[in-house]
């Protein structure tokens, strides 16, 4: 799993079936001193995050398994909110 | 997953027997403010997209879990065409 920002939303109307009800967030992957790292991508929201909220996302098809039996098309998936986090500096 | 546009179509006439049948479209991926990024792509369209949209592309193992690409040798699908993008202020 990855440390990210929430920076955003994708509004998507037109979309595959399994993707319905889904939020989509843009996020921005961040390093352990809060600073961005990498390129920008767009999750599929597991647990109700926000923009603004640090979360923690998994990628690969392991994103779609909280929708289970749900077949969602997923590459990346926020699965946790961050409350906070230490790092030995 | 990835916002991209369209930007073409492929076509292959000898191709694996799964893919007989898809749409396959060039995309080009792009940051949430419009900006390409990256290498262009082949992906199989499953929502009827066309150049000149953006959409959601699906990359992986994942992309085959798209409407009817089960069991399909494909890495990349696209699965939503994209209305809006919503950047919060100074990122």
């Amino acid at each position: 799993m990855q440390l990210a920002t929430v920076i955003g939303d994708v509004v998507v109307t037109r979309k595959d079936d399994n993707l319905y009800g889904r939020t989509l967030l843009i996020l921005q992957p961040i390093g352990a001193d809060g600073q961005p790292v990498g390129r920008t991508l767009v999750a599929v929201d597991a647990v109700g995050a926000g923009v603004g909220e640090t979360v923690f996302f998994v990628r690969g098809k392991e994103a779609s398994f909280p929708f289970l039996p749900d077949e969602v098309p997923a590459d990346a998936g926020v699965v946790g909110i961050v409350d906070h986090w230490d790092t030995e500096s | 997953m990835i916002l991209a546009r369209v930007v073409g179509t492929v076509v292959a006439t000898r191709k694996d027997p799964r893919l007989v049948s898809s749409k396959l479209l060039v995309a080009r991926p792009m940051d949430p403010h419009g900006k390409a990024e990256g290498a262009y792509l082949v992906a199989v369209d499953t929502v009827d997209a066309g150049v000149g949209e953006t959409v959601l592309i699906v990359s992986g193992s994942s992309a085959r879990m798209a409407a009817g690409l089960k069991d399909c040798p494909v890495d990349a699908a696209i699965v939503g065409i994209v209305d809006a993008v919503d950047v919060s202020a100074g990122d």
